[in-house]
């Protein structure tokens, strides 16, 4: 019983939040909408015992991702009136698609609910069985089974990491310039000085 | 009792108020973004919901690469448009029609 209510609250909520996310007039809400969403959505998972994926959803997406966010919303002087501009304009046929997309995957989730389509059974034998903690059993099966692939999504994030920092990082500029040694050393005499024979009474052309 | 249906249609409702997200603002890309971490959200909702109802624990380690992926790609994207920023001062992505190197 607690869990079914527990279900609902959690479930509204990230609905709600979804909404004020994609709808909220200033970015920095819409961020803040956001983490309240998958704060729930991590409350839902946690309902049906994925606590791992939870809690990772919760480090990840608010402890990162959503931080993010608010810095680069918070970094960029954005007006936030011309970019709404299309909003209006846009809300007939965006409704319209949303309510047909979502009448499909109703249509089809009904179809499943008077059993066209039964739930298959899990592989059996291979994948360790829910022993210990959630969080255990899918460290071992990480771990063993999937290695390559938790280290293929370790290069990902080192991909993404150094192209985000290509991309954004700026070489460092001061006041006096920068000196660059390598242009120093490369330096000859005939290059760096002219000989001039000035006559008197007239200046130098350089 | 709460089945797998009821965790089903959440994760579609909260698919459809995504793209219904990018449709509404279309201008604005960091909130074009968010509504992709919606989307992505939802495919994990949905993938911890099957695999917990069917007793498999492999859709939630699929649902923990979705979301490395999800990391990565908002970080890049938050990139791009921090550069974007820096170049033309204005997100306004619907005239992001310049891009010929």
């Amino acid at each position: 019983m607690i869990q079914t209510i527990a279900f609902y609250i959690f479930a509204v909520l990230v609905i709600a939040s979804a909404v004020m996310v994609i709808t909220a007039r200033n970015p920095v809400h819409s961020v803040l909408w956001l983490i309240l969403a998958f704060f729930n959505a991590a409350g839902l998972m946690v309902l049906v015992g994925a606590e791992f994926i939870a809690m990772l959803l919760v480090i990840v997406y608010v402890g990162a991702v959503a931080v993010l966010f608010l810095f680069v919303v918070m970094m960029l002087d954005i007006d936030v009136a011309a970019l709404r501009a299309g909003f209006v304009k846009n809300f007939p046929l965006g409704i319209v698609i949303a309510l047909i997309l979502l009448a499909e995957l109703v249509l089809g989730l009904s179809a499943y609910r008077v059993g066209a389509i039964e739930l298959g059974t899990a592989a059996a034998g291979e994948a360790p069985a829910m022993v210990a903690s959630n969080t255990g059993a899918i460290g071992g099966l990480l771990y063993t089974r999937y290695l390559f692939l938790f280290e293929a999504a370790g290069i990902i994030l080192l991909v993404a990491m150094i192209g985000a920092i290509v991309l954004t990082h700026r070489p460092p500029k001061s006041k006096r310039g920068h000196q660059d040694i390598g242009k120093q050393v490369r330096r000859n005499p005939d290059e760096a000085t002219v000989m001039k024979q000035p006559t008197v009474g007239e200046g130098v052309e350089l | 009792m709460i089945g797998v249906e009821h965790y089903v249609i959440v994760s579609a409702i909260l698919f459809v108020l995504g793209v219904l997200g990018i449709f509404l603002n279309r201008k604005n890309i960091i909130v074009i973004l968010m509504a992709i971490e919606l989307i992505l959200l939802s495919v994990n909702l949905n993938l911890v919901a099957f695999s917990a109802f069917l007793g498999d624990l492999v859709g939630q380690v699929f649902a923990m690469f979705v979301l490395t992926v999800a990391a990565g790609e908002a970080a890049i994207g938050l990139a791009i448009l921090v550069i974007y920023f820096r170049g033309r001062g204005t997100i306004a992505v619907d005239d992001a029609n310049r891009m010929k190197g």
